[in-house]
């Protein structure tokens, strides 16, 4: 099928922007690997073997496709719409993240870089990137911000045993978008021989095209899945979005299929008025990480510190393309907080025998909203971006229980 | 002639960098000028400077936390231009902050304050339409930055809109740590002034006398930072003195090394 003019597939332009949004707003010293970058990745796209080799690990390494399960049980809890799950918490290394660094390995190796770097927040992101990198046999360095450290002790330890450098990143508040900022240092003094893997569809173009593109495959599956199941397209997507990779590689393929409504779902932490990782309801347009996007950020342009209980949420950004299919109004962004996703990360625990992560959560929750309002002749479909394993210490200390 | 053009034609310049709000500005900027300073570069703090090295990172944070805002920057900026009234004064520092409240506000605040140029470190001349035209507008230059990863295809467009001085970033780097070697700062400068007018200053890395009056022999400027800031850390709002005289060793150093070199 091709494109239909009006596609909203097309993004983004030559320049990297989608409408006003994306673009590379990056050091001189970076511009000429980030030009690199792209003219590979054009390469890399037309060339059968490179798809080949992407789809061959997906199958056989990360163990795709994953399931869309009906999630029967929670489904007859709401009274409403019906409940599908992509069961994204099933691949290798437990989260979504794999795929896009499956994706981005094979581009190292493509351009001949010696050496992996790349940021983390939760640790899921630092953890499939040592995964790849102990795949490939090339040093990897993650850097993941000194308070994150602390909080996701098990993924540190993972990503040590994968034979990864764990770099805690002292600066700043010492959280997601400083262990950005180091990575970016770092890349800057090393950029003869160092591939950097972006963990979401943000930094400078193309990143957010080619992460997106890595992650297409959870829609694309998810599509065929839901037409063999129940012969039609879902009513309605919902994923979480932190930077927003796992919500755009399910919505992507669904774009132009005008009868889907689709919905992002932002952490709203404390709540809107309290502290939160909100970017669309409580950000404005701005320049970070090498995009421009919607920011948390006060008068004079000063980042704002985002909370989310979910490290993977808690960044003060989103991805270009989601701030673009905000304000034209394709996608509706909304807001759950800390207290509805803990609820909602037990009552699928119990009612599916699933443990989602913190961040999937968010979802269940707005799945949770929404459901009952639908007839059960309507059909949803959730991203469970990723298994909650390794929430279970966030969550017992948020329930006040010692382990 | 513009400051840009007069402070440079005086022979090779010393620009000092501090970060406004960090310690006693205004003193501060007294003495690096007593020093003999030829050209102030005021940094713009910003949360996250992607560019900077661990010396400038910290007294980004040190500005920010005594409450430095935007509207303090260009009073600071203006109190200068005041006080020294021949002195080029250009502010560096990152995308968001200077566009904030939209580059047309941005632009006009600085031809008020008298400021003569500005250096937006994370605006590749891919993205100049954020900034440069209205900069442009206002009469106030865009400096841009070249690099040792700028190749020859790509040096014309980042000359593009140019303006006031080309900032030859030494290494591929960020701000305060290595230092670069000296053939490869000889020879990068002889290719850039092969393709500007512009006056070619170097930074990133430079500390010492020594290395400043050697790169002066080739370049029209030496941009110095974190070793100016390593005094701010030290001494606190007691830093003049101390940046005066650290200033004076250089000064000198940069304004005879022609000399030398003849
Ligand atoms: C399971 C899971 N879901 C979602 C996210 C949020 O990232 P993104 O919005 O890029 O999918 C993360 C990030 O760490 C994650 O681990």
């Amino acid at each position: 099928m091709t494109d239909l003019p009006n596609s909203l597939r097309t993004g983004p332009d030559e320049q990297g922007h989608f409408g006003a949004f994306g673009g590379r707003y990056v050091a001189e010293t970076l511009m000429p690997l980030i030009l690199d970058l792209e003219r590979e990745y054009r390469a890399a796209q037309v060339d059968n073997a490179f798809r080949a080799e992407f789809d061959d690990l997906l199958k056989n390494y990360v163990g795709r496709p994953s399931p869309l399960w009906l999630a029967q049980r929670l489904t007859d809890h709401l009274g409403g719409a019906k409940i599908y799950l992509k069961r994204e918490d099933l691949n290798h290394t437990g989260a979504h993240k794999i795929n896009n660094c499956i994706g981005q390995i094979l581009l190292a190796k493509r351009m001949g870089k010696t050496r992996i770097i790349a940021e983390t927040g939760a640790g899921q992101h630092g953890v499939a990137t040592a995964t790849v990198a102990a795949l490939f046999g090339l040093p990897c360095t993650i850097f993941m911000g000194a308070v994150d450290v602390a909080r996701q002790q098990p993924n540190v330890f993972r990503m040590k045993l994968l034979g990864a450098e764990v770099v805690a990143v002292e600066s700043g508040a010492k959280t997601l978008k400083d262990a950005m900022n180091e990575a970016l240092r770092h890349w800057v003094a090393n950029v003869h021989d160092t591939f950097y893997i972006i963990g979401t569809v943000a930094g400078p173009h193309p990143y957010p095209e080619l992460v997106r593109d890595f992650q297409s495959v959870i829609g694309d599956e998810a599509k065929a899945q839901i037409l063999e199941a129940e012969g039609r397209l879902p009513d309605m997507l919902i994923a979480p979005v932190g930077g927003g990779s796992n919500a755009i590689g399910l919505f992507h393929p669904f774009l132009d299929d005008t009868g889907v409504e689709i919905v992002g779902v932002e952490a709203a932490g404390e709540g809107l008025d309290g502290k939160h990782a909100a970017s669309l309801a409580g950000g404005r347009p701005g320049i970070l990480h090498g995009n421009k996007t919607y920011l948390l950020q006060d008068e004079d342009g000063q980042i704002t510190e985002a909370h989310s209980i979910s490290a993977g949420l808690d960044y003060p950004g989103i991805g270009p393309e989601h701030s673009w299919l905000h304000d034209i109004g394709r996608v509706r962004y909304e807001p759950v907080t800390d207290a509805e996703a803990l609820a909602s990360f037990q009552k699928l625990t119990k009612l599916e025998g699933i443990i989602p992560a913190l961040e999937s959560a968010h979802a269940i929750a707005a799945a949770e909203r929404i459901a009952p309002t639908l007839g059960k002749d309507k059909i949803i479909i959730v991203n469970c971006s990723g298994r909650g394993d390794k929430d279970i210490f966030t969550v017992a200390d948020a329930l006040g229980v010692k382990l | 002639m513009t400051r840009f053009a007069s402070a440079f034609a005086k022979g090779p310049a010393l620009i000092a960098f501090i970060t406004a709000g960090d310690g006693d500005t205004a003193a501060n900027l007294d003495a690096l000028v007593a020093g003999g300073a030829d050209v102030i570069e005021l940094g713009m703090p910003f949360t996250d400077p992607m560019a900077d090295g661990p010396a400038i990172q910290a007294a980004n944070l040190r500005s920010l936390a005594k409450g430095t805002t935007t509207g303090d920057i260009f009073a600071m900026a203006a109190a200068f231009r005041h006080r020294h009234p021949d002195v080029p004064l250009v502010l560096m520092g990152y995308a968001n902050p200077m566009t904030a409240r939209g580059a047309d506000w941005f632009a006009a605040e600085c031809a008020k304050a008298g400021v003569d140029g500005v250096i937006c470190v994370d605006i590749p001349s891919e993205e100049d339409a954020e900034l440069g035209p209205s900069l442009r507008a206002a009469g106030v230059d865009l400096i841009r930055l070249a690099t040792p990863t700028t190749d020859p295809a790509r040096l014309p467009a980042v000359l593009d809109g140019a303006g006031g001085f080309l900032y030859y970033v030494s290494v591929a780097g960020i701000t305060g740590l290595q230092q670069a070697a000296q053939a490869s700062i000889e020879e990068a400068v002889a290719r850039l002034k092969a393709a500007t007018d512009l006056p070619v200053a170097v930074g990133f890395g430079v500390r010492t006398p020594e290395q400043a009056a050697e790169i002066a022999k080739t370049a029209d400027g030496v941009v110095v930072g974190s070793a100016f800031v390593d005094i701010i850390a030290a001494h606190g709002d007691g830093a003049a003195p101390h940046l005066e005289a650290f200033t004076r060793t250089l000064a000198d150093a940069i304004h005879r090394a022609k000399e030398i070199a003849a």
